[in-house]
């Protein structure tokens, strides 16, 4: 399609679709978990331990996805899981990206000391092994969903610190910023009003990019036992304990690693679809 | 009075050599004055010391720039901010970044009218509306609209040099606006900026690199080598003789048509190192504190 200028209208991008689709699968799932769960994901049926998911034979149409170990069931335990996977991507993300970024435009347009010691501290925090600094931080803090997300966003501000900085650096020497200085806005209103909307693309795109990740560090912590609580379900924790059964009763820790993998990529499909939509000179 | 003068305007890398060497220079109100000089000679570097958006790099450590009298130099930056922001404008000389990307035109032509002068909106709408008919711009109402990505470069370039003359400055410092655009677009921009420059009796501050726009626009010339005045002189006896060597040189330096082998000529040698001994001898007397 072209319009009056002959610019070639692209149609809405098929990924966006695809990974806006199983994004709001994933919140409807959520937040309707209790409603729609057909088990409690805590109750254990000993009797009914290792069903198989419904197509294989010996399988008990009553659980969808089978069940565990301890009989319980699969599908509701990851609609569960979903609901903490979800909370965390979102607070977490959002925390990130706010700290993140905000120190990023300070060091990126305001230079000089600032900068210095932003720059300096990004440096400084990249060298530690991200995993290991995960754990001992919750081992300082304890488990619990808070300090999942205190480590989280402990751990990857500098991601968009750096990124913001240098996407900051780069439009603080466009014309168009010495532009509103002599306008009279002031260097606050510029950062703000100026760099932040050309910055802003990049946010959103880092920030999807950021709730995938998070899923994934919970999912590790969940695996090495430091998450949230052993009697909430997790997909990370699902998939820890159906590595020890992955010979009897694969579908323990396959479908909630298929889930965690569909969301991590469905995050960071999303931010680049938004991006490339939002972004008015690629648009 | 002139409206804007610059006296002994020394401006140097913090620590470092100076960019700008005890430059003077006088802008009359509604006059027109070209600042020429090669890449590097710190025409643009004037331009900025004036509107005070120089490079972190560099600092003003000696002189005054007067302002309709007024010593910019001595003003908080908030007034300093209000006086230039109500004052002086600048065309720049890149079209395609001076625009921000991510905002529509309109509000960047009123931002000002209605930040500094505090012009209701749509009255501020009204006049970005006239401005941009005044430069020529068709269906100024759609490009009101526009992002600066769906603009060629030359409606560009109008849609800056409306923005420019919104709040009625006094005087507006053009680095360089030609540069980046095309021969035949060059021309036409020229024009209008001579055309809205007579209409709104602006003064320009004028700064090129090309001696034949200068014929076209100016009244008076500042010639610059290696940060310092070489010259200081009405254009008609610029053209008539320039007095300087190094003026001479860049003068007879210019393409021309009627040039038999098409060839051109540089600055020789000779008058670039008399030049360069000059300014080693001034550099010395600035740093004994005395006067060149």
């Amino acid at each position: 399609m072209h319009d009056a200028r002959g610019h070639v209208r692209r149609l809405p991008g098929l990924r966006l679709w695809l990974s806006g689709g199983w994004l709001t699968l994933l919140v409807l799932a959520a937040v309707f978990a209790p409603l729609i769960s057909p088990h409690d994901p805590l109750a254990q049926d000993l009797f009914a331990g290792r069903l198989p998911p419904f197509w294989e034979t010996g399988a008990d149409p009553a659980y969808l996805l089978g069940t565990d170990s301890l009989g319980r069931d699969v599908l509701s335990r990851m609609l569960y899981g979903g609901r903490l996977a979800l909370i965390v991507a979102l607070v977490a993300g959002t925390l990130t990206c706010l700290i993140g970024a905000t120190l990023g435009l300070i060091a990126g347009f305001y230079r000089g000391w600032a900068d210095l010691a932003i720059s300096r501290l990004v440096d400084i925090w990249m060298a530690f092994p991200p995993v290991l600094f995960a754990i001992l931080l919750i081992a300082v803090l304890g488990t619990g969903l808070m300090s999942v997300i205190i480590a989280i966003v402990v751990i990857d501000w500098t991601r968009f610190a750096r990124v913001v900085r240098a996407e900051a650096m780069g439009q603080g020497a466009m014309d168009y910023v010495a532009s509103a200085r002599v306008a009279g806005r002031t260097r606050f209103g510029t950062a703000l009003a100026e760099i932040l909307p050309n910055v802003l693309p990049t946010i959103v795109a880092l920030l999807t990019l950021e709730m995938g990740i998070a899923v994934i560090v919970e999912a590790i912590l969940s695996f090495v036992n430091l998450s949230i609580s052993t009697d909430q379900p997790t997909w990370g924790g699902m998939i820890a304990e159906g590595r020890s059964s992955i010979y009897q009763a694969w579908w323990v820790l396959v479908f909630p690693l298929f889930a965690l993998f569909l969301t991590v990529l469905s995050f960071s499909q999303f931010g680049e679809g938004l991006k490339e939509h939002f972004d008015p000179v690629l648009r | 009075m002139s409206f804007l003068q610059i006296q002994d305007l020394t401006v140097r890398l913090r620590n470092g050599p100076p960019l700008l060497r005890r430059v003077s220079l006088g802008v009359e109100a509604g006059d027109v004055r070209a600042l020429v000089g090669e890449s590097g000679a710190g025409k643009s570097m004037i331009g900025k010391a004036v509107l005070g958006i120089l490079p972190r790099a560099a600092e003003v450590s000696e002189g005054r720039i007067l302002l309709e009298g007024e010593d910019l130099q001595t003003l908080s930056p908030k007034a300093r901010r209000q006086r230039i922001g109500a004052k002086v404008a600048l065309i720049p000389q890149d079209p395609l970044t001076a625009l921000n990307p991510s905002r529509r035109v309109g509000p960047q032509i009123t931002d000002r009218l209605v930040d500094i002068l505090g012009w209701k909106r749509p009255a501020a709408e009204a006049r970005a509306l006239e401005l941009l008919e005044e430069v020529h711009i068709q269906e100024p109402g759609r490009v009101m609209k526009a992002y600066p990505h769906e603009l060629s470069g030359g409606m560009r370039q109008r849609v800056l040099i409306a923005s420019a003359f919104a709040a009625e400055p006094k005087l507006i410092i053009a680095d360089e606006p030609t540069t980046a655009l095309d021969v035949t677009v060059q021309k036409q921009i020229l024009k209008l900026i001579r055309e809205m420059q007579q209409r709104h009796g602006t003064a320009l501050l004028f700064v090129t690199h090309d001696l034949g726009v200068v014929s076209k626009i100016a009244q008076s010339l500042t010639v610059l080598y290696a940060g310092k005045v070489v010259e200081d002189t009405a254009v008609r006896s610029f053209f008539a003789g320039p007095s300087h060597a190094y003026s001479r040189a860049l003068l007879a330096a210019t393409p021309r048509y009627t040039d038999p082998d098409g060839s051109l000529t540089p600055v020789p040698d000779s008058v670039v190192a008399e030049v360069n001994r000059e300014i080693a001898a001034f550099d010395v007397t600035m740093k004994e504190g005395g006067q060149p």
